[in-house]
């Protein structure tokens, strides 16, 4: 596993990997955020953004997910030191914020569906839907590899300090991480533009 | 784990098999078996339209040939055998013992096949996919495809996509990570520089066709209107997001088969390819504008003027470095030693018919014209110019070109020129006609015409045309199938060519390279064979190594049970009913092949 093959760029496959993969998701979100600035103003029934968002509610979840970043990199941090204790936890810390994450995303999208948006009432509800579902369904993967992570370093101990597989991790983390940054500015803070 | 115990034979051996040269051979014979599909609709549909007012095939299944036609052939046919030699030449051509994650590309071959089959699966059912290989909005909403054929095709895309994406990014990672020492970027072969171009097209378009059949899924499964005018939707948001995908398609589709024909013309011309770095680059160019071109097929659609100017001003553009590829290959033959072979007919009449169809697609690019042209048989005359007597004949150039390399044995010559022959003729009889149809006014995609068109003489040369294709088709299955057996046995450089793949036996070991090669030039091979005068040189005996000491990736069942899990996912909008479980037992497989992965030793 951990026989390191020279690469001509110096760049381990797998990070390489992940950093096409990102450039891949850019396309994915790129075309998800277009698709909601075509389609926001589009409806023909309500309710709007303007009328359902609760910023006050989303800022806080936005702080949530950059605590969580902020986590990762102390995790890659420790990974590197080699300083399994605290390694793990900031490992934990990351899941953990993520799944706060997920839980005010549950929350907004029953609070919405309350309120009478549902994925079929406009093309608003549906490309926003659509949008931060993907987003959502990222943090969620994120969420689960972490955690497979943290339990594979703590099954093995001492033994396990892959930095590579940390910091790949790491990579698609903070990727998830400033896709919401841009949506949240394109979703929740345009409806005041 | 070592695998050199491991049995070699048998179909577990290749359920399993994370080499990518068997890889490359079960994308070949899948892609050959589509092959096969895709051409017995063209002729259904070539037979419905030899007389006028024919009953040979409904209107319905009429849609049907037309659709999966184009669906097969692009993404079932052309992109696989593409991406079998990807698979086949990347590792031997950069001088690598495999690509960058073997497991990876077994799974993205098993997700192509699956998915593949999905995508036909309709016509099990009596619901194959009739809405154009494009699908254009609102032809796939509920309201106007009720059944589940628009599922089948937009479903089977998806999966199809997925493996494409894949397999883009560990092409992408290998070829930039994994070559030979003294491999520089500019010491690539040609076919090196394509197929890294097309991955980037691949990982980049890729990702904006697979929102847009999520779009279509939604659509149809969950009552959002994204493509329904009534609710504030657009129909013309498809056609964008389906063509930002489908231009940049278009060059992977052709780039590959570019690439080969640079290396097949080089070696039968025994001369280096002319203005290698300029190819290098045009290649590039062609990329980066392939994905500013996209709109030249909504002209008619009403743009406005600024974005019909610009988009007819980036497609004239892109010409250009076209053209520079095409005064290259001819500049490559000019004064060589041209050696006439199956490989280079066909090397050659891709440069001839490639160039046929660029004509004509720069008159597509002017917007008036192009709205003349819309949806009539002249726009079909002009892409199966590019894409079949483009791609589809480098892609035959390739295999006649490489299999000896690949079985180690030799294709049938005297079969093959005859199959190129009837290719030849019966290729350009089918279309030549097509464009005086189209600018008479005959309209695609039509199951039928009256008696009174003056199109009778052309649609039943098209028609023969197609026959003789057709037969040309059935002795290259017969010299397939004979050569595999009883072909002439090659030696490990039969053709006197230039690059690292023909440096070991034919067909290779498992481990390629006993020893990683050193490379020290562009087309290294050819230096070390021939001095700066072309006299040959004495080549040094072949240095000893020891096979046992070199370490493989082993065989694995995970990425057979992924693939699986991600069909049953999609499967399971199919069902009525019970689908959501379906695709629950889908994903659940995932995630126990996931895991099963990745605590598998590799």
């Amino acid at each position: 596993m951990s026989t390191h093959l020279e690469t001509n760029t110096g760049v381990d496959n797998r990070k390489f990997a992940m950093w096409t993969l990102i450039g891949s998701e850019c396309f994915l979100f790129g075309t998800l955020i277009t698709n909601y600035l075509i389609n926001r103003n589009r409806s023909v029934t309500g309710p709007t953004g303007q009328e359902i968002f609760n910023i006050d509610l989303t800022t806080l979840s936005t702080f949530d997910l950059l605590l969580s970043s902020v986590a990762m990199a102390f995790a890659v941090y420790y990974c590197k030191h080699k300083k399994l204790r605290p390694m793990q936890w900031s490992l934990a810390t990351v899941a953990l914020f993520g799944l706060f994450f997920l839980g005010f995303q549950y929350y907004e999208f029953s609070h919405f569906l309350h309120e009478g948006l549902g994925l079929s009432t406009n093309v608003f509800g549906a490309s926003f839907y659509m949008l931060t579902g993907c987003h959502g369904l990222h943090v969620a993967v994120g969420v689960m590899i972490i955690s497979t992570l943290l339990i594979k370093s703590l099954i093995k101990g001492e033994a396990w300090f892959n930095d590579d597989v940390v910091e790949i991790c790491g990579l698609y983390w903070h990727f998830v991480d400033v896709i919401w940054i841009i949506i949240f500015t394109v979703v929740y803070l345009f409806v005041y533009v | 784990m070592s695998n050199h115990g491991a049995p070699k034979t048998g179909l577990w051996s290749w359920i399993t098999t994370v080499d990518h040269k068997r890889i490359a051979a079960l994308y070949g014979f899948s892609a050959l078996l589509f092959f096969v599909l895709g051409g017995v609709e063209a002729i259904m549909m070539r037979t419905q339209l030899i007389v006028p007012n024919n009953d040979f095939i409904t209107a319905r299944t009429f849609n049907s040939m037309v659709t999966m036609h184009g669906t097969t052939m692009i993404f079932l046919v052309v992109m696989p055998l593409s991406g079998a030699f990807f698979n086949f030449l990347t590792p031997l051509m950069i001088g690598a013992r495999d690509v960058a994650f073997p497991r990876l590309n077994a799974l993205s071959f098993w997700v192509f096949l699956f998915g593949g089959l999905l995508l036909n699966f309709g016509f099990v059912i009596n619901e194959a996919p009739r809405g154009g290989w494009f699908g254009y909005a609102n032809l796939t909403e509920l309201q106007y495809t009720p059944d589940l054929s628009a599922d089948f095709w937009a479903m089977g895309l998806q999966v199809v996509g997925l493996a494409s994406l894949i397999a883009s990014i560990n092409f992408f990672v290998t070829i930039l990570n994994m070559r030979c020492k003294g491999m520089t970027l500019l010491k690539m072969p040609m076919f090196i520089w394509t197929t890294l171009v097309t991955q980037v097209l691949l990982f980049l378009s890729l990702p904006v066709i697979t929102i847009a059949l999520v779009m279509i899924t939604f659509d149809r499964h969950f009552g959002t209107g994204f493509f329904n005018p009534g609710v504030g939707g657009s129909v013309v948001l498809w056609q964008h997001l389906f063509w930002v995908f489908g231009h940049p398609e278009v060059y992977i589709l052709i780039l590959p088969a570019m690439g080969i024909v640079s290396e097949i013309l080089a070696t039968f011309s025994r001369k280096p390819l002319f203005g290698y770095s300029v190819m290098v680059y045009s290649t590039c160019a062609i990329g980066f504008l392939g994905f500013a071109v996209w709109a030249h097929h909504m002209f008619t659609t009403g743009l406005g003027p600024w974005a019909t100017t610009f988009f007819v001003a980036a497609t004239m553009l892109i010409a250009v470095p076209t053209g520079v590829k095409i005064f290259n290959w001819i500049s490559t033959v000019w004064g060589g030693r041209i050696k006439i072979t199956t490989a280079s007919l066909f090397g050659l009449s891709f440069v001839a018919m490639f160039t046929f169809g660029g004509l004509s697609g720069i008159m597509h690019s002017s917007a008036p014209i192009d709205s003349q042209h819309q949806d009539t048989y002249f726009v079909v005359a002009h892409f199966h110019y590019v894409l079949y007597g483009g791609a589809v004949m480098g892609l035959f150039g390739g295999i006649f070109y490489w299999f000896p390399k690949i079985s180690g044995r030799f294709l049938n010559e005297t079969l093959g020129q005859i199959q190129f022959w009837l290719y030849m003729i019966g290729f350009n009889m089918t279309f030549f006609p097509m464009h005086f149809l189209g600018v008479q006014g005959m309209p695609r995609r039509n199951y039928t015409y009256a008696p009174d068109m003056g199109w009778d003489l052309w649609n039943f040369i098209c028609t023969i045309g197609a026959y003789m294709t057709a037969v040309g088709g059935i002795l290259f299955a017969i010299n397939l199938f004979y050569s595999l057996k009883k072909g002439e046995k090659a030696p490990a450089d039969p053709w006197d060519a230039r690059t690292l793949e023909w440096t070991i036996p034919s067909p290779p070991p498992e481990y390629n390279f006993g020893i990683e090669p050193t490379v020290t030039h562009l087309d290294d091979f050819w230096h070390r064979k021939y001095d700066e005068e072309g006299h040959k040189k004495q080549l040094p005996p072949p240095a000893k190594y020891d096979p046992h000491a070199i370490h493989l990736p082993g065989p694995s069942y995970w990425p057979i049970c992924l693939a699986a899990g991600l069909t049953c996912g999609a499967a399971g909008f199919f069902l009525k009913g019970f689908g959501l479980y379906v695709s629950l037992v889908g994903v659940a497989v995932i995630l126990i092949s996931a895991y099963g992965w990745a605590y598998e030793e590799a």
